[in-house]
């Protein structure tokens, strides 16, 4: 069975289209990885599936639930790390954890042993009363990665976990991911642009560039589609360029609100 | 619903860590009621009056005298002889003095003939406070000079008494009410729409936005939590500002239960209002543009600073719907008359349905996606 299944999904805005009919399945227990450059539209992409955007066009049914007709039960059985931290920054790494339990729903008598569970498998029992402002970045990944968890989704979405961590950060984030895949029945999509993670972790990879699908195959099939190359010396990285091209990606992009300089940092 | 709980556990406990945001939505209200109280609110004393004596007779002693009476007793007026009128209105204009008192040469002798004796009283008017001070206080000591020596036994005339059913309230209680629904304010904006707008613009609202919560519940749960933050100021204020202010018993428990309803139904309107306003605003500008702007257009027409009967039509048309002026209205009942529920019910009734219209009006309007 396929827990995503995305049909000839759209999204334009305005006059410019970020998603041009791109059509793909993630089968039920996949680690799915989406690749592409900036600005490619991938996180367009998983806001659709997430149910954030709605498509222009096109269909998309997460765990058999439709991201338009069914939006509450796709929000049900789904989990979400966005690019941005959206952590509170002031509360506790437990109060953080809570109040997403209460916002999902999860019984009372059920919320204690899983956020401990969770805690303990990202490793941050021993921080759980610290205020998350206090914890370092990969830490607040981490964090995260709970939060995501706490209400036992059957699809995890993580759009570009890693990015701004080190690579140690960055290994332990990926190494704890992969910990709580066997331990669970999940089925992950995650962004990145660590070739190297992505072509350890996943089952297969789509590469979407200018809004569309360029490529979906397992690691080792896109590496041996590279043209008079010999698959054992060819690098993710390599399949990469090979079908997004060396191309600068200069593209303009809105002025985040997040940028202002009067908002209140936390 | 629980959903709805979930929002305001988070936002207090958030608020909870972050004690300067009560302090903050306090130190405005407190510190305007303290000077506008204190500078509006007491009489206008030491206004220089030059005095030009032309006559030099007994009549012209006798002005001299009574302004002298004045001057030593209400001090409203400090007294300078001049011997040149024109370099007495220099001076006025310069703004040395405030006002020329010039008694003509012949004031004597018209006064001892009953022929329309005059003195002219010169003033600033650019200083309308200050010249209208000053005329009263000329005005008030030359009708003394025209009282009957002796008294008139029977008075033929009209008379009026005037019965005042409260006692004097000065002026910094007047603005108390005022003080009270601008702290609210205060806190609607600073730990309402502030922060709601910083948290959007910081990607926390896609946290919420990918949970099964619906509009609804969202929204208020962010009333409630606007509501209850914003209830905790006005209950400080009101408590604090009645001692600074000196209203009497300021700890009565029946007036602080009503006052506590009031301060609720204000509190909630407020934010509806807020929410409504900013449910389609992510530049965190936006809010603190905004927060001069109602200040002004929310606060002035309620007739918290100044009666609203002086204002012109369309000052009206927006007293009439501004929250503030149910608000401000109902914390003088209480506060200044100690009256009951019923002359507060109608501002009550008004605040409700305010806050009802304006909240299922930012639900509706309320995104579900970016």
């Amino acid at each position: 069975m396929n827990a995503i299944e995305v049909h000839d999904i759209v999204k334009t805005f305005g006059d410019f289209t970020a998603v041009n009919g791109v059509s793909f399945d993630v089968k039920d227990g996949e680690i799915f990885g989406l690749l592409g450059p900036n600005g490619a539209g991938k996180s367009t992409l998983i806001r659709m599936m997430v149910t954030l955007l709605l498509p222009t066009r096109g269909t998309a049914t997460i765990n058999g639930f439709d991201v338009v007709k069914k939006a509450d039960d796709v929000r049900r059985s789904i989990g979400v790390i966005p690019q941005a931290m959206t952590s509170d920054l002031e509360l506790s790494v437990y109060e953080n954890l809570l109040i997403f339990a209460k916002l999902y729903g999860v019984a009372r008598e059920k919320r204690n042993a899983l956020i401990a569970e969770l805690l303990n498998a990202v490793e941050l029992t021993q921080w759980a009363d610290k205020p998350v402002k206090n914890l370092s970045g990969g830490m607040r990944r981490r964090v995260e990665i709970a939060r995501g968890l706490v209400h036992e989704p059957r699809v995890f979405f993580l759009d570009e976990p890693t990015t701004g961590l080190d690579p140690v950060s960055r290994t332990a984030v990926w190494d704890m991911l992969r910990r709580i895949k066997s331990q669970r029945d999940l089925t992950v999509l995650i962004t990145t642009h660590y070739m190297d993670e992505a072509d350890k972790l996943c089952d297969r990879i789509a590469i979407v560039d200018h809004g569309t699908l360029v490529a979906l195959d397992s690691p080792e099939a896109l590496k041996a589609s590279i043209p008079g190359r010999d698959p054992a010396t060819v690098s993710l990285d390599d399949v990469f360029v090979h079908y997004t091209g060396r191309d600068l990606r200069d593209a303009l992009q809105e002025p985040s609100a997040a940028d202002s300089p009067f908002m209140i940092r936390r | 619903m629980h959903r709805t709980w979930a929002i305001v556990e988070r936002e207090m406990r958030r608020f909870s860590k972050s004690p300067m945001m009560i302090v903050m939505s306090m130190i405005f209200p407190l510190l305007q009621l303290v000077v506008l109280g204190y500078a509006f609110g007491g009489n206008v004393k030491h206004l220089k009056l030059a005095i030009v004596d032309q006559d030099h007779g007994v009549p012209a002693v006798k002005v001299r005298e009574l302004a002298s009476a004045v001057s030593s007793g209400a001090r409203t007026v400090d007294l300078l002889d001049y011997t040149d009128s024109g370099q007495a209105l220099t001076d006025l204009r310069n703004g040395v003095v405030n006002g020329v008192l010039t008694i003509p040469p012949d004031f004597s002798r018209r006064v001892l003939t009953n022929n329309e004796p005059r003195v002219a009283l010169i003033s600033d008017n650019t200083d309308t406070f200050v010249s209208a001070s000053l005329g009263a206080t000329v005005g008030g000591f030359i009708s003394q000079l025209n009282a009957p020596e002796t008294p008139v036994r029977v008075v033929g005339g009209a008379g009026l008494d005037i019965v005042e059913v409260y006692p004097y309230v000065p002026y910094i209680q007047y603005l108390l009410p005022g003080s009270i629904t601008m702290s609210i304010f205060m806190m609607v904006m600073i730990g309402g729409g502030i922060i709601f707008i910083d948290d959007k613009a910081r990607g926390l609202h896609e946290g919420y936005l990918v949970t099964p919560i619906t509009k609804l519940e969202l929204v208020a749960g962010f009333n409630i939590s606007g509501t209850i933050k914003a209830v905790l100021a006005g209950a400080a204020i009101t408590i604090i500002g009645s001692m600074i202010a000196g209203v009497p018993s300021p700890l009565d428990p029946i007036r602080l239960l009503r006052m506590m309803l009031v301060i609720s139904v204000t509190a909630f309107a407020l934010i509806s209002l807020m929410f409504l306003l900013m449910v389609r605003v992510s530049d965190p500008l936006m809010p603190r543009m905004m927060f001069g702007l109602l200040n002004t257009v929310l606060y002035f027409p309620s007739g918290a600073v100044y009666p609203q009967q002086g204002f012109p039509g369309w000052m009206h048309a927006i007293a009439v719907v501004d929250p503030f002026t149910y608000s401000v209205h109902a914390f003088k009942s209480l506060l200044l008359k100690n009256t009951g529920f019923g002359a507060i019910a109608g501002d009550v009734t008004y605040l409700l349905i305010f806050s009802i219209v304006a909240m299922t009006a930012a639900t509706m309007l309320f995104k579900r996606t970016l």
